[in-house]
């Protein structure tokens, strides 16, 4: 790619980019939130089209304008959101829209999806229903599906975010594979031990620019954090000892349905003590939204109970039945930062100011909403979390994840809570900004606060947490102390229910 | 580069307010021109006389200016009556039944007390308790049965336009005069009974009045009101609500029943304030218009004003068309579908912008 330029309005969302990639190369393309890297990619796929520059390929020119171009020229992405037919089957899915001459052979292609699968060491079943399949298998019919198309050019967006580490092992197997067989692949992604595990060269954008590239072996975190961020980052967190924890929240045998009658939690019993961070731990879709969800009354309750003890008055109270507006006048402060931020946490259509007012509209009396105090709450956040908005009536859908999520953040921390919950506070930001983030969950622990942290990525909750709370199959698989445990421990209990059969 | 596609597609940062309106103006005028050449093409008619003839029927006399504002104000009361439902993304398109069941409601209130009750002030407020209360019920069923059990509010609310139409169709037959004419004729005639009073000697001001005061006290209600917020917040994501602690359901059903109340009253306006009578066709698709008057406003209800200002003008100017050139009906169908197709197909473009290969061209 040469001198690519693409413009969004007047935002440069690339600058004259020339980024080069080898055959039989893994190529990480780094860079912060916003950063451009998935523009980038969109247009090798064909998804925008560069205002200025030029692709090559094989040294020759090639006009990109359309996904199927891309195909032509042997380019394919795997996007971060999948794009699958539910109902169908995943042979069925890799070869819908492949306009080949005869009559459609089902047969015909399943056997060279096996073959595919065979040649890389994937697991699949071609007769397999998408709506069947864990997160990891439907990733995998998405690159069986790029690679039955002939693609030689790979390109993942950040395709470990939704993956445990025993799965992202297998995945980084899959493609050293590829590698070998001659496939160029870039992986785009934030973590970094990712990245020096994988790859062999690391690009770097910064704000739309080509900064450069680094062989991986030349390369550490810190160093590739610093040409990321355009300065010296500190990458420790900051990890006091909780000051006088008492219990905040006490949850016992809380067991919840779904709407078909299938336990998603079972017999879930857990303190939350006052100044400590509690993580919880588990592979996606081990009940950690219905946990939190469950505890903010988002969540019908069978069985169980949710102690919550009153710093103020230094009573207790049960949660367990109570929906979200009764909790809040029963006079318990409870935030909660929850996993899907525009869908349940925020109104993308309204601005910042909107949005504060979405914990508070009911404070004032009388039929009018008050608009000064949560403008100010919006100045407030706005200005301490620096979140890059032109205003704060500025729609927060239009703003980039991380901003989105300062606010969010912002707005719960405002709210002084006694008990915060968080799921999945740092999912698709930078590193910076995910700083921001622990530093602020570190103050509130410090203030008092009970917080409770459901991550993915073990190494930070590894770091953050005082204890961590592992989830498997909707039940606890074990409490361990986040400062004696390891990686493989936790990952031991993420997929093992405490000993007992898998069931669920 | 070699086989470069013409152009391209781009979504555009937000435009300043006034270049969206120019983009819009625009559109308009094209509108204009195309439909002056559909007009020569198909008719051989002079386009400009066509539009004099067109400004005629709606500005040319006293009466048909205030023609022009009663129908203005009743299209844009059911307007303002659908949109706190559609800002909420509850797709009603029941607004013809709800005020059908407000007129039927209202005529049998005239038609069966009009001997007993002698002030005409307790009739009107019989009437109005009357009509808002079978809009309200209208408003109310398709809600319930959303809030509570899903159903579809689309398909809903069209079945109750039927009902309310068949039951009005019923009760003429019953209420006809004089007997087996199939018409109800003038209701109160002689005592007048129930119509609103004429304000300044004119009919229609007191209902142009009625509905602009409607207008500001809608905007305030969707704007500065707790209400408003729990609807906006609703229509955007009722995931988002429910986690704000607003009950979701009884937003729906007291969202729906202001919104059938209103057209109940609208209702009570074409009954007791113009018409004077009830047939079948009395709310006349205004119903089904108010929606795109509303959608065509992004429920706003002051910029409702102009959007139903525009079809209004289109209607009434190309009526008068029709007959003065001796065209059908349908003539003037065609350049209202002119013009709309203009006036929402420049929404595109000012969500997006056209570039083309060479340099930075813009459409």
């Amino acid at each position: 790619m040469e001198g690519i330029t693409k413009r969004f309005g007047s935002v440069v969302a690339n600058n004259a980019i020339h980024l080069e990639l080898h055959e039989g190369e893994i190529l990480s393309l780094l860079g912060e939130n916003g950063s451009g890297k998935t523009t980038l990619m969109n247009m090798l796929s064909g998804i925008y089209y560069p205002d200025e520059g030029q692709i090559y390929i094989h040294d020759k020119p090639v006009t990109i304008s359309s996904p199927k171009d891309a195909f032509d020229n042997g380019i394919g992405m795997i996007h971060q959101h999948f794009k699958l037919v539910d109902v169908f089957t995943a042979t069925e899915n890799i070869i819908l829209g492949l306009n080949e001459d005869g009559k459609m052979n089902l047969k015909e292609a399943g056997k060279r999806i096996k073959e595919i699968s065979q040649k890389y060491g994937f697991e699949i079943d071609p007769d397999q229903k998408i709506y069947n399949m864990s997160v990891s298998q439907k990733q995998t019919v998405e690159i069986v599906k790029v690679l039955y198309r002939g693609a030689d050019i790979l390109i993942l967006d950040e395709p470990t975010a939704v993956l445990t580490p025993q799965e992202t092992d297998r995945l980084f197997a899959v493609m050293r594979n590829m590698q070998k067989d001659g496939k160029s692949l870039i992986i785009i992604t934030h973590k970094l031990h990712e990245v020096l595990e994988v790859s062999d060269r690391v690009a770097i954008l910064r704000k739309g620019e080509y900064i450069g590239d680094v062989l991986t072996k030349n390369a550490d975190q810190q160093s590739l954090t610093d040409m990321m961020v355009g300065r010296a980052v500190s990458l420790n967190i900051d990890r006091p000892l909780p000051v006088d924890p008492k219990p905040r929240l006490e949850v016992k045998d809380l067991t919840v349905h779904d709407e078909l009658g299938v336990k998603r939690l079972k017999d879930i019993s857990f303190t939350a003590y006052s100044g400590e961070i509690l993580g919880i731990a588990g592979v996606a879709g081990s009940g950690q939204r219905e946990l939190l969800e469950a505890i903010s009354g988002l969540y019908p309750i069978a069985k169980g109970s949710i102690i919550y003890h009153n710093p103020k008055t230094n009573t207790t109270g049960n949660l367990a039945g109570k929906d979200p507006l009764e909790i809040q006048k029963a006079g318990i402060s409870m935030a909660f930062v929850p996993e899907d931020r525009l869908g349940m946490g925020l109104v993308g259509s309204m601005g910042m100011t909107g949005n504060m007012m979405l914990r508070s509209w009911r404070n004032n009396k009388g039929p009018f909403l008050d608009k000064k105090e949560p403008e100010r709450v919006a100045n407030e956040v706005w200005k301490e979390l620096e979140v890059v908005t032109p205003s704060v009536d500025f729609p927060v859908r239009r703003m980039s994840g991380g901003n989105v999520q300062k606010v969010l953040v912002g707005r719960e921390i405002a709210q002084d809570p006694a008990v915060l919950m968080t799921a999945y506070a740092v999912r698709g930001l930078d590193i910076n900004t995910s700083y921001t983030i622990y530093n602020l969950l570190t103050a509130e622990k410090m203030k008092g606060v009970a917080v409770i942290y459901v991550g993915e990525d073990l190494d930070v909750l590894l770091e953050l947490c005082d204890r961590l709370l592992v989830l498997c199959g909707g039940q606890v698989s074990g409490v361990v102390d986040a400062r004696t445990t390891d990686k493989r421990e936790v990952g031991m209990l993420m997929t093992r229910v405490g000993g007992n059969t898998n069931e669920k | 580069m070699k086989n470069k596609a013409m152009f391209h597609i781009v979504k555009r940062e937000a435009l300043p307010w006034y270049q969206a309106w120019l983009i819009r103006g625009a559109a308009i005028l094209l509108a204009l021109v195309a439909c002056s050449l559909v007009t020569v093409i198909v008719t051989g008619l002079n386009p400009l006389s066509l539009y004099k003839t067109m400004l005629y029927g709606t500005f040319g006399t006293n009466r048909k200016t205030w023609v022009l504002f009663q129908k203005l104000a009743i299209l844009l009361g059911i307007s303002l009556a659908v949109t706190p439902a559609f800002k909420m993304r509850f797709w009603n398109i029941g607004a013809e039944g709800q005020v059908m069941a407000g007129g039927l409601a209202c005529a049998a209130v005239m038609i069966t007390l009009g001997e007993t009750i002698k002030s005409n002030a307790v009739m009107l407020l019989l009437m109005l308790v009357v009509s808002v209360a079978a809009g309200a019920l209208w408003g109310f069923l398709p809600a319930f049965f959303k809030a509570h059990w899903n159903t579809n509010e689309t398909l809903f609310t069209l079945m109750m336009n039927y009902i309310a139409i068949q039951l009005a169709a019923y009760f003429i037959i019953i209420w006809e005069v004089p007997k087996g004419s199939g018409k109800i004729g003038m209701i109160n005639q002689s005592t007048r009974m129930g119509w609103l009073p004429y304000l300044g000697g004119k009919q229609y001001a007191i209902i142009i009045l009625i509905v602009a005061i409607l207008t500001i006290l809608l905007h305030i209600y969707l704007k500065y009101s707790k209400h408003g917020y729990e609807i906006a917040v609703v229509g955007e994501s009722e995931r988002t609500a429910r986690y704000a602690g607003i009950k979701v359901e009884w937003v729906i059903i007291r969202t729906m029943v202001l919104s059938g109340a209103l057209c109940g009253f609208m209702g009570m306006l074409l009954v007791g304030g113009t018409d004077h009578t009830l047939s079948t066709d009395i709310v006349g698709g205004r119903g089904f218009t108010a929606v795109m008057v509303s959608w065509l406003a992004k429920f706003n209800p002051i910029v409702m004003v102009l959007t139903s200002f525009l079809l209004v003008f289109m209607q009434l100017g190309a009526k008068e068309v029709a007959t003065n050139f001796y065209l059908n009906e349908s003539f003037s169908e065609i350049l209202t579908g002119i013009i709309l197709f203009f006036i929402i197909g420049c929404e595109f473009f000012i969500t997006y912008k056209i570039q083309f290969a060479k340099s930075g061209k813009e459409a």
